[in-house]
């Protein structure tokens, strides 16, 4: 007899009367299947939307970084605030995925899949910014170490933007390691089933030839902990190391110690949001209610009020101490934040990040499927302003007043900006088509002990008092 | 490589797999292998495996990143290319803490990916004798090795005595080779 379960207190994670083949079903059938209308449309609007981007790119690479509405004064615009808002989204993969692993949260298995593919391809969105921001991206291997003709001339080992090269490019390799060293055993189920030879095929490679004996899974476990526990510290110093590339330099505004930790913050923050948005079309399309349930999207609006509120904490602390350092410049940065030409973006900031996730507090809301829906586009608005205010409102106005200017994007920027929404959107089309979107083997694995008919079978268990239940297990055994 | 004949056995439940396993190795019959769709815990334990040491891998390929990272900036900044930061000192090891870092994460990460598919000899384009296409989704599957010495029908009886579902006798290959999923193989076809 199975006898661990977990407490009734704890929702089912898996809803419905599933069996391990009733899972495999659920999740692998939609990658069998031709996809529907929706999928189509979607998929075509994505592509569309990035070969925008590559239009704009290449606008930008033939012509230069002049085509940008950057200046002298506002160096860094919409490129780097949307690379930062990218990488950001893509924290909270890694956080659902190692984080939650390490902390035994057993509901990161409905949605560990999804979040994951969306860090990866969140990544690869966000590199396009700093690459393209160079200019003259041809030379852009530049930034690597190794050994050259021109000296050797190295990369600055001590700039905070050579630590950033070297962190997304970790973090974008073992995100991919991690990703797809749980897809193997998937892609062997789809693999096993398949009907048709090109599947079978293709799969085939795909699933690294994988059996699943007990020393592979064996294997696969201690792999699976240790990349979680590289992983947890590695996502933490990558946004951290995305702030220093601000908190190093001298710009009232930037210079505060206050921005690994707020960062981070931030960065679940939008991750989970973005999660959300995407999960929650997901679960529709695909059907697989039973599997990301009502109770998967309350845990992850929990971790949006609890990280948008640290985020409104910072904001706060960061205003404080404007005013407490007597310095100025800094005070000057904050109040024009506040009150200048830039008012919009700080005040839809502080609304979309601050304000609004405070309705998640109630247990009706953050249960409510449209209303999350809703929240999670907001709080995506409001992270990308709060990028907005962190960059261009603390360099509109530097030190010298003659060189203030406003900042604002041209086409080539906003259509860089849409192309990568095209290349998000393309990527996640396409997994959700090919991929199974769900963790087979690790639903599987928790079925027994959080599954709804398991959990529903131990009820009468449960209710028994210890010694009658001694009593008939003794029996049972003679 | 090597062609062999096994008995299989399938069972629908790890609560039936785990005595089954036992008797399995109480019997003598040579065990080739138990094949799971997902991590079964305690079944490593049950079958005798020893705990992996691909964490233990793991930790030298960090240290090594950690090392090369620390030997690399240090040489550069302190022997090879030597740059004055504003006065500051050459070996400013605080600054290196970060690419460090990530260095050490990075060959732990890469080089554990590795060495796991080496020790499982699993790569785009292996192949292996997949014993019931059923054991990547709901079935647990145990192969026993057996010859022509055995008796086919008397292992059959003890595996279905210990709870198996199905049982066949199969001829296949006993390693990994290199073929297309998509593909027989010539001992599948005989």
């Amino acid at each position: 007899m199975h006898l661990k379960y977990e407490s009734f207190v704890r929702e089912p994670l898996v809803d419905g009367d599933k069996t391990y083949h009733q899972v495999t079903e659920d999740i692998i059938s939609p990658i069998e299947k031709k996809p529907g209308r929706m999928w189509y449309v979607g998929f075509f609007f994505s592509a569309t939307l990035l070969l925008l981007g590559v239009f704009s790119v290449f606008w930008e690479v033939y012509y230069g970084i002049g085509v940008w509405g950057i200046n002298r004064t506002v160096g860094w615009g919409w490129d780097i605030t949307n690379f930062v808002w990218w990488v950001g989204i893509g924290h909270a993969g890694t956080l659902i995925s190692a984080i939650l692993l390490l902390f035994r949260q057993g509901w990161r298995t409905g949605v560990n899949r999804a979040a994951e593919a969306m860090t990866i391809f969140a990544v690869m969105c966000a590199g396009q910014f700093p690459i393209f921001h160079m200019g003259r991206v041809w030379d852009g291997f530049f930034v690597l170490p190794y050994p050259n003709g021109r000296g050797p001339l190295w990369p600055n080992f001590n700039s905070a933007l050579l630590w950033d090269v070297f962190a997304i490019s970790t973090y974008f390799t073992v995100s991919l390691l991690f990703w797809y060293s749980g897809l193997i055993p998937d892609f062997a189920t789809v693999r096993d089933r398949a009907k048709t030879k090109l599947r079978k095929r293709l799969y085939g490679l795909a699933s690294f030839g994988w059996t699943g004996t007990a020393k592979n899974w064996q294997r696969h476990e201690a792999l699976s902990l240790v990349l979680a526990g590289l992983s947890t510290p590695l996502v933490l110093s990558v946004h951290t190391i995305v702030s220093f590339d601000f908190a190093t330099s001298v710009i009232p505004g930037w210079h505060t110690t206050i921005f690994p930790p707020y960062f981070v913050a931030g960065a679940i923050f939008s991750g989970f949001a973005m999660v959300q948005t995407l999960l929650i079309v997901c679960r529709k399309i695909l059907g697989l209610e039973d599997y990301i349930t009502i109770g998967h999207l309350e845990a992850m609006n929990k971790v949006i009020v609890l990280t948008g509120s640290i985020v409104g904490v910072a904001y706060l602390t960061e205003l404080f101490m404007s005013w407490y350092s007597g310095v100025l410049y800094e005070q000057d940065a904050f109040k024009w934040r506040i009150l200048g030409p830039y008012w919009w973006s700080y005040w839809a900031m502080m609304t979309c990040n601050v304000v609004s996730p405070q309705l998640f507090w109630f247990k009706k809301l953050r249960r409510n499927v449209p209303f999350t829906f809703i929240m999670s586009i907001v709080v995506n608005i409001g992270m990308w302003f709060e990028r907005f205010v962190i960059i261009v409102t603390s360099l509109y106005r530097d030190y010298l007043p003659g060189s203030w200017t406003y900042y604002s994007p041209t086409w080539p920027e906003i259509g860089f900006y849409l192309g990568t929404f095209g290349l998000f959107f393309t990527c996640f089309f396409l997994f959700a088509k090919y991929f199974p979107v769900i963790a087979v083997a690790e639903i599987k694995f928790v079925l027994k002990t959080s599954g709804d008919n398991y959990k529903k079978k131990m009820e009468t268990i449960d209710a028994k008092s210890t010694e009658e239940f001694k009593h008939e297990l003794d029996h049972a055994h003679h | 490589m090597a062609i062999k004949k096994f008995a299989v056995a399938c069972y629908d439940d790890e609560e039936v797999l785990f005595p089954a396993v036992k008797k399995v190795r109480n019997s003598g019959y040579k065990l080739h292998d138990v094949y799971t769709p997902f991590p079964v815990h305690g079944l490593d334990q049950a079958l005798g495996l020893k705990e992996t040491d691909l964490h233990v891998a793991g930790f030298i390929y960090g240290i090594t990143g950690t090392s090369t990272a620390v030997g690399f900036m240090s040489w550069i900044f302190c022997s090879d290319w030597p740059i004055n930061f504003g006065g500051k000192p050459h070996w400013s090891l605080p600054a290196f803490i970060p690419i460090t870092f990530e260095l050490t994460v990075l060959f732990a990460a890469v080089g554990m990916v590795l060495t796991f598919c080496y020790l499982n000899q699993i790569m785009p384009g292996v192949k292996k004798h997949v014993f019931h296409p059923r054991q990547t989704d709901d079935l647990f599957v145990v192969a026993l090795e057996i010859n022509e010495h055995t008796n086919e029908q008397e292992v059959i009886n003890f595996l279905k005595s210990t709870g198996a579902v199905e049982t066949s006798v199969q001829v296949a290959e006993s390693d990994w080779w290199f073929g297309r999923w998509d593909k027989k193989e010539p001992y599948e076809l005989a």
